[in-house]
């Protein structure tokens, strides 16, 4: 970690649906420029933590700030504003059905009415050759594609705006091996080329050991291990060990009755 | 006292549900008003409510008008009062039908594919990709449904008017014998402009009632595809019901004096 303000801060952020918390103290940090991984069990709050920084969910205590601005409790257009600095890839793609393929990778652009509609479209099959797509795919519709490629169209989104913080959330789930190698790569490859920070959850360690600069370990709804990426095999964490090696015996319980 | 208890439950989930809506509309209505605008959803939303409607409005105004002649002349034969056929049809349609079975036509046809469609991006993240892509949902997806509803559902009940008003004709002159002339006549001496105005306000509230009622129970749908049937379920259920209640409000406003 240099000594610079970080791209994304927090601290202390708790969220609670009910009764049943779900982000309890947590903190983390995501440098300029870095790609940070957040692992953790399916239900550990991972998706949680992203939307609570996208503002699609208010947290309920704590510290967010992005580039050394508090986010909490910001009115719509400042939200608006700060969002313009993201781009996020779904684990579903959430692509737009109703849009053909290049609007939705236009989509940012156009509706922040920063270019006209010919050349958003231009940006948008330069963007989809970024990420192996021809200029054909554009004009389909998402549902005529494979998952992989709804991925990558995704992905292609996400970058469409030239974010400086790039999210994303489960990138191989639901992939085959290869394909998952494919996005990995192509994950790795643009945020070099964009030059954007990089906050990524995936409990995918395959995944996480390629794209990952440092990796943290989420557990009831704390941070409880974070290092770099070369340190994960000797953490001494025993909630880490068990979880990169996916045993089911260990310090970790799986609700199988919940 | 049990019994108190689910009555309670119930009060407090009704007036949550209320203010839930309220807030909703509120909000909605604030991003109609305040610019970014969206012309072409808009305009699409316009034609899909306006034109694509019309088939099923026109079709039901025009029964609508054929049944009222045929039933009150049985009515008013009794009394040898038949003249009054051509009144009874052109006021119930412009007041009464033309807004109400239109209203209930686009609840049916448009509010549950606005729940449906809502309803899938919300359950399949789209919704929340429009936020991260600095797009308010709000303002892209609701509003100009809002906007549309309002204006084209007037419209819309405009035409269906004239096909009812039509429709009547049609069974007057061709199966009971009126002189087309004269019933022509008579429809127009009883027909007073408030008659259609208040036709058109209702229509334009209806418009109001069920594009709302669709983004509302969609925006707010969760779980799969169940979420989403029950959202579409209660989208055409409350629009139909607060219609027929705004039905009744806005003509005791118009005509009870």
């Amino acid at each position: 970690m240099n000594d610079a303000v970080p791209k994304i801060h927090m601290s202390g952020v708790r969220k609670a649906f009910g009764s049943k918390v779900v982000l309890d103290g947590l903190d983390l940090d995501v440098g300029v420029g870095e790609s940070v991984v957040v692992i953790g069990g399916s239900g550990t709050g991972k998706s949680v933590m992203l939307k609570c920084i996208l503002g699609l969910l208010e947290a309920d205590a704590g510290t967010i700030q992005v580039d050394g601005e508090d986010v909490l409790g910001i009115s719509t257009g400042d939200r608006e504003r700060i969002n313009r600095k993201f781009g996020m890839l779904f684990q579903s793609a959430a692509l737009f059905d109703s849009l053909p393929v290049w609007e939705n990778v236009a989509f940012g652009l156009l509706a922040q009415k920063r270019v006209g509609r010919a050349e958003a479209k231009e940006i948008a099959i330069t963007k989809l050759a970024q990420v192996g797509l021809t200029r054909e795919v554009g004009e389909l519709f998402p549902a005529e594609l494979s998952g992989g490629m709804q991925k990558r169209v995704a992905l292609a989104r996400a970058i469409a705006a030239d974010p400086e913080i790039i999210f994303f959330d489960e990138p191989t789930t639901g992939l085959d091996p290869i394909m998952a190698d494919v996005i990995n790569d192509l994950i790795v490859k643009i945020t070099r080329e964009v030059g954007a920070s990089a906050l990524s959850i995936t409990h995918d360690m395959a995944s996480a050991r390629k794209i990952a600069d440092r990796i943290a370990m989420l557990f009831q709804g704390k941070i409880i291990w974070v290092g770099p990426t070369r340190e994960i095999d000797q953490s001494g964490n025993p909630y880490v060990d068990q979880f990169i090696h996916g045993r089911a015996e260990g310090p970790i319980q799986m609700a199988v009755r919940a | 006292m049990n019994f108190l208890q689910p009555v309670g439950h119930l009060s407090l989930a009704l007036l949550a549900t209320a203010g839930r809506l309220t807030l909703f509309a509120g909000s909605a209505v604030a991003h109609v008003v305040r610019p970014p605008y969206y012309p072409r959803m808009v305009l699409r939303q316009m034609v899909e409510i306006g034109y694509y409607s019309l088939p099923v409005v026109g079709l039901t105004a025009i029964f609508a008008g054929m049944v009222l002649a045929l039933q009150s002349y049985t009515g008013f034969a009794r009394f040898s009062a038949e003249g009054a056929v051509a009144n009874v049809v052109v006021l119930s349609i412009t007041r009464e039908l033309g807004p109400v079975l239109a209203g209930l036509m686009v609840a049916g046809r448009v509010g549950a594919a606005m729940a449906a469609e809502m309803g899938t991006m919300r359950v399949t993240e789209q919704l929340d990709a429009l936020t991260t892509l600095s797009t308010n949902p709000m303002k892209y997806m609701v509003a100009p449904r809002l906007l549309a509803g309002l204006t084209m559902v007037p419209v819309l009940v405009f035409i269906a008017d004239i096909i009812g008003v039509f429709g009547g004709y049609l069974v007057a002159v061709y199966k009971l014998g009126f002189n087309a002339g004269n019933y022509l006549q008579s429809t127009y001496d009883f027909l007073k402009t408030e008659d259609v105005v208040s036709g058109l306000v209702k229509a334009g509230v209806f418009g109001f009632i069920v594009t709302l009622m669709g983004c509302y129970h969609g925006y707010h749908s969760r779980g799969g595809a169940q979420g989403v049937g029950a959202a579409t379920t209660n989208a055409v259920v409350s629009a139909s019901i607060l219609i027929l209640c705004f039905d009744y409000i806005l003509t005791e406003m118009f005509f009870a004096r």
